[in-house]
């Protein structure tokens, strides 16, 4: 690891401020990707903003028809928040299948939609969920949200603070674990909310993506048969010793049959 | 260079620290508690696994200063004397460990895991050490361990 | 039997420390004034080292010393084994340097060590040095190494080839093959594989101006050999002046048995300095410089008669070596591989030819089984094909070929010597336990579900406890084999065992000790076993292929043997009585046909205060060593069943079964026994479904760290059903075989059977290692839906 400054922010203005004065400067959220990415010495910041100590990112709670989770809410709480699991039980499972479970005590999902890594499971839930992320700025629709692999539509001073997703009607996701790292190589968020329907693909592609002849199909028909002669395109799909585009595409089809058979 | 104040095992303790200093490292280079491992590099293998604020995480993805204030308890804070903790007691009683490296990141870890778990099933034992990585056991015989300590831990609890 | 001695599950002494932190591996150890060590490695696989420019990382801060190989001129590091190719040249051995010089040949290559007052410091400085490669092309499969026009490595390995060895009668099994009724082919890859102990190696090196004594604590599983190789070839230090300390060690399977450059970087350097030198490797630079294991390619042929008779075995293999010879990896295709090529068979003509290649990868050595994993699955696999092909059921087809129970001394086409064993009972364990019979339904049941499930089965044997020093010594073997006990009887009667074996994991502290209550009569309180310090230890050989209780355990009998039969002198002339009466039996030293006796304790107090004693014609004192040179092998054997469920849709598979049972001679513990073969299960296991050493065309290993290297997890195993029944060794002491590797050997080939024989009803023929989800969603669309492939 390079030398930093750390420090402890005191508020999200705080913090929007140290990271938005210095462009070397990065924010700590539960650090499960950032730290071991300065272990390896792949980014050299200048400063470390941690957001640890900012109590109003903190928590889950219902509203109207949504649930809306703070930044810094840790993945073992979103797996076995009561409000969660009644409203959104999919989004509980996810959270639950995310790394392992020390991962899972200190990983935040407003860190992981920020760094949108193309294997992380919560841009799933963001997309197919049709949540809107909730910055210190303003709110952004899931689908202007994530752009390019680790790419967000956050600006620089920008700070997720909460997500919130609307109570499905029925939701489900599947994934296969890359045997090694247990990332996503395919992962399918399937959902449908207030009658229209979306599949959410994370770890085939570059970026989370939506597969539309799939929301199509089971717009027509919500069953796994409705898409099982649906075909994912292997091109622009990632492709790696574990699993070649055509693997990944294969795994589309197959992952999203099974979320739509855990939805119910 | 940061000052850290935390409590660990039971006792207070302040420490200078570069900000980059990683909590294992503090706990092993600083506090001289070496029984926390470093097996990886990629917070994969769990051998440094300790409680902070009661959750199991892994000491070489956290920073020394994110734990400011924090309790944090090793495999050295575990047995009370020189009794075993009854996790520990069980990974002894089951033959749960072989060359050592792996066990005091395995027995918090699994702690941690009995704090959740009454009485647990052996999947849920298998799918629970994800995170931690074993070379030597085949984890047969830690399965085993687990399930008897988190028994026995629901007995004296 | 007592609750302490021979065949008694006693929970291991060695626990109280590991569990509660108090285990002491080489990186908690903290030496006053210590700086550390960080080596700058290539990141190029194959490339000219124009200029290596130091100058700005000694100047920054915290910064005690940079060496390159141009500072450090030593000794090569030496490989242990010299082997013969057919044409009776000796292999070829280039110069293995422990900083690189002028050329680097692997990716991880070390260049140069910068010594600091603290590892980030180091590792800052390291970022400092101007290194100015100009890159090779580079060749990473051992195939494509031998190829010509292949980049080449060495100078002094032309064609890239180390030796082109041979074993077995050539024309006999060419003749067998002329008058077979069926021939079997098939061609196989053993994949690379990376030990991956869960403690990386360290280091620290230390030098004493005052007595000139060096010091080096290691994570090696044989000390004394470190201090031979590092001190007589690399450093040219003479023994008396250097100590070698393996202490706890976390974990070895074969890759801390090697002499590695860091050992010898941080013990040379630490005069230069002044203090004390501490290196620990980072997960990545384990990857990219612990020796890694296997990576044969191999072509086989199996001759049988019309009832499925073995005729003869031809076997030719390609072994991939890496960039440099390790301490024994010149062995390990050779005398621990094709000397196993009969297996469990009577097949009576064996012809194996290997071909060992340099390529721009790290090194390969021993690994868990070393050799006979190799040999345990092509013979395995060929098997279980022919089976296949004849239409016979494979556990039949193995017992029509099995050396009868009553054969032994069995004498194999391929030089050994088997004693004794019983392959017959071991298998029709295993299938019962497996419920062998019962499979179909179960088949029937999963395919149901929609899966594909299979049942495999492996015999395997090996050869532990390599031996004896004169015939390894013929065959090339560069060091003795033997092993040394002492046993150090105190004033008071407890005792000390100083062994030359290791212990990483095995458990010794509590086997041994077991070995000496059994027969001394002694409480596990009264016993310690100290191992790992050449300081203390009058030699050894230290722990590798299964050999500590086969041949350390004996040792340990012999000085005990001395013990007692010294004790019988000091008893006869406590009791007054001749020595040719005296007992020793349960701790007592006894007058036959009376009852009086003394205590082992009386007797060794009288020993250390001889007041009462035949002082003419005995020394004080109780305290003896052995030496034990084995007269053969041991051949421990077994067999494995595994059974698996393959998910047609993503290629999945699921060890959803697994048995062993296994012929290990006498058990000394069975609870550790248990553990040793879960163990090897596992690493088995993986080899077969999860691990592979990935090289990129250019050298780089993909396969670099744990997100992409799959080490098993708990979740990817089952609880496996173990069981043992023995046939004794009949040439040591305690009838013991050894039991570390088996595991490890036998495991791959019966879950690569099975997943043959899931997927034989699809058409799908053999599958290499390791049988991934994608190779099997591959294999099962192009016979389903031959356009998705």
């Amino acid at each position: 690891m390079y030398n930093f400054e750390y420090r402890q922010a005191q508020s999200v203005a705080d913090a929007a401020k140290a990271v938005g004065a210095d462009e070397e400067a990065k924010l700590l959220a539960g650090g499960m990707t950032l730290i071991p990415t300065l272990k390896q010495r792949l980014a050299k910041p200048s400063d470390l903003i941690d957001l640890g100590g900012i109590a109003e990112l903190k928590g889950i709670k219902r509203e109207g028809n949504a649930v809306v989770i703070g930044a810094m809410t840790r993945h073992v709480e979103v797996a076995t928040s009561d409000v969660v699991k009644g409203a959104i039980p999919a989004l509980s499972h996810l959270a639950e299948g995310i790394g392992d479970p020390q991962v899972r005590n200190r990983g935040t999902i407003g860190g992981s939609i920020a760094n949108n890594d193309p294997a992380a499971d919560y841009p799933a839930a963001v997309l197919g969920l049709n949540a809107t992320v909730i910055t210190n700025k303003r709110r952004i629709a899931a689908d202007d949200f994530f752009k390019a692999m680790f790419e967000t539509a956050l600006a620089a001073d920008e700070i997720v603070t909460a997500v919130s997703f609307p109570v499905p009607e029925k939701a489900g996701y599947a994934k296969f674990p890359n045997p090694a790292s247990r990332y996503a190589v395919v992962g399918v968020l399937v959902a449908r909310t207030g009658g229209a329907v979306r599949v959410a693909v994370t770890g085939a592609g570059p970026v989370v993506f939506r597969q539309k002849e799939m929301e199509a199909a089971l717009g027509k028909s919500w069953s796994a048969d409705a898409i099982a002669g649906v075909k994912q395109s292997a091109g622009g799909l990632n492709s790696d010793i574990h699993a070649s585009a055509e693997y990944r595409a294969h795994l589309v089809t197959v992952m999203a049959k099974r979320a739509v058979a855990a939805a119910g | 260079m940061a000052t850290v104040t935390l409590t660990v095992n039971g006792k207070s303790v302040t420490a200078t620290v570069e900000p980059r200093t990683l909590l294992v490292q503090l706990l092993r280079e600083q506090l001289a508690l070496t029984g926390t491992h470093v097996g990886c590099d990629t917070s994969q293998c769990g051998a440094c696994v300790v409680h902070v604020n009661g959750d199991s995480v892994k000491s070489c993805t956290m920073l020394a200063v994110q734990a400011n204030g924090a309790q944090v308890t090793t495999i050295e804070g575990l047995a009370t004397g020189d009794k075993l903790h009854p996790m520990q007691e069980a990974f002894r009683e089951n033959h749960g460990l072989q060359c050592g490296f792996c066990t005091p990141g395995m027995v918090m870890s699994a702690v941690d895991f009995a704090k959740h778990h009454k009485s647990p099933t052996e999947q849920q034992i298998r799918e629970w050490l994800e995170g931690n990585i074993c070379r030597c056991t085949g984890y047969h015989n830690i399965v085993k361990a687990i399930k008897a300590g988190t028994e026995a831990m629901g007995r004296t609890a | 039997m007592s609750a302490t001695g021979i065949g008694a599950p006693v929970r291991r002494k060695e626990d109280s420390r590991f569990l509660t932190g108090r285990g002491t591996y080489t990186d908690d150890i903290n030496r006053p004034g210590q700086v550390h060590a960080f080596l700058l490695r290539s990141p190029h696989a194959h490339a000219e080292l124009r200029r290596v420019d130091t100058t700005s990382a000694k100047a920054a801060p915290g910064v005690l010393a940079v060496f390159a190989g141009a500072d450090m001129q030593v000794g090569g590091l030496p490989c242990g084994w010299l082997i013969h190719s057919k044409d009776g040249n000796p292999m070829a051995e280039p110069p293995h340097p422990v900083l690189a010089q002028g050329k680097v040949r692997h990716v991880g290559d070390p260049i140069a060590v910068v010594i600091a007052e603290t590892r980030a410091q180091a590792k800052d400085a390291a970022e400092l040095i101007v290194v100015d490669y100009q890159p090779l092309p580079a060749v990473v499969a051992g195939e494509d190494a031998l190829k010509p026009g292949a980049p080449q490595l060495h100078e002094q390995a032309k064609g890239n080839l180390c030796y082109d060895w041979h074993l077995g009668d050539k024309q006999a099994v060419d003749a067998a093959f002329a008058k077979a009724a069926h021939v079997t082919r098939l061609d196989i890859v053993n994949n690379r594989l990376v030990a991956n102990p869960m403690e990386p190696r360290a280091a620290i090196g230390e030098y004493d101006r005052a007595s000139g004594e060096y010091t080096l604590y290691t994570t090696s599983q044989n000390p004394h050999v470190i201090r031979l190789l590092m001190g007589a070839f690399v450093l040219q230090l003479p023994e008396h002046k250097l100590r070698v300390v393996a202490p706890d060690v976390g974990g070895g399977f074969g890759s801390k048995i090697y002499h590695y450059a860091e050992e010898a970087i941080v013990t040379w350097a630490a005069p230069h300095v002044g203090r004390p030198i501490k290196w620990t490797a980072e997960r990545g630079e384990s990857f990219a410089s612990d020796a890694q294991g296997r990576d044969h390619v191999t072509h086989a042929e199996l001759a049988l008669d019309k009832d499925g008779k073995f005729l003869a075995l031809r076997v030719a293999t390609i072994a991939n070596l890496g960039a440099y010879l390790s301490t024994f990896s010149t062995a390990i295709p050779t005398y621990l591989y094709g000397t196993l090529l009969a297996g469990t068979y009577t097949t009576p003509a064996v012809y194996v030819e290997v071909k060992s290649a340099f390529t721009n990868t790290v090194p390969v050595d021993a690994y868990r089984g070393a050799g006979r994993p190799e040999a345990c699955y092509v013979i395995e696999r060929i098997v279980d094909t022919a089976a296949r092909e004849l239409k016979i059921d494979p556990a039949e087809l193995r017992r029509r070929n099995f050396i009868p129970k009553d054969a032994y001394p069995y004498q194999t086409p391929v030089a050994l010597t088997y004693d004794s064993g019983d392959y017959f009972t071991t298998l029709d364990m295993a299938m019962k336990a497996a419920d062998y019979a019962g499979f179909a339904q179960r088949r029937e049941a999963a395919a149901k579900r929609g899966k594909l499930r299979g049942i495999g089965i492996a015999t395997y044997i090996e050869a532990c406890g390599i031996a004896p020093s004169a015939v390894a010594g013929a065959l090339g073997a560069r060091a003795g084999l033997y092993e040394t006990a002492e046993l150090r009887v105190h004033p008071t009667g407890s005792v000390t065992v100083f062994t030359g074996t290791h212990s990483h994991g095995q458990g010794h502290e509590t086997t041994f000790a077991q070995l000496v209550s059994d027969r001394l009569g002694l409480p596990l309180e009264m016993i310690d076993v100290v191992h790992g310090d050449t300081n203390k230890i009058p030699f050894g050989m230290g722990t590798y292929g299964s050999r500590s209780l086969p041949v350390g355990g004996s040792a340990l009998v012999k000085a005990m043997d001395k013990v007692v039969n010294k004790g019988k002198k000091i008893a006869a002339h406590l009791l007054e009585a001749a020595e040719a009466d005296i007992e020793f039996k349960d701790g007592k030293f006894s007058v036959a046909g009376t009852d009086r006796n003394v205590a082992f304790g009386q007797v060794a107090f009288a020993a250390y205060v001889p007041h009462n004693y035949p002082i003419e014609e005995l020394e004080p004192g109780l305290d003896e060593t052995a030496f034990y040179d084995p007269k053969n092998f041991t051949y421990p054997a077994g067999c494995h069943i595994a059974e698996i469920e393959i998910d047609r849709d993503t290629g999945d598979v699921a060890v959803v079964r697994f048995t062993a049972a296994d012929d290990f001679g006498r058990i000394i513990n069975p609870m550790i026994v248990e553990g040793q073969v879960h163990g090897g299960l596992a690493q088995g296991i993986g080899q077969a479904l999860y691990e592979n050493a990935v090289y990129s065309d250019d050298g780089q290993l993909v396969t670099g760290s744990f997100m992409d290297y799959c080490m098993p997890r708990a979740d990817n195993l089952p609880s496996f059903d173990v069981a043992t029944h023995a046939t004794l060794c009949t040439h040591n002491p305690l009838g013991v075989k050894g039991c570390g590797e088996a595991g490890a050997i036998g495991a791959p080939a019966a879950i690569m059977n099975a997943v043959a024989d899931a997927l034989a009803p699809l058409g799908i023929g053999s599958l290499d290692m390791p049988a991934t989800p994608e190779r099997i969603w591959r294999a099962i669309a192009a016979k389903t839906m031959p356009q998705a492939a």
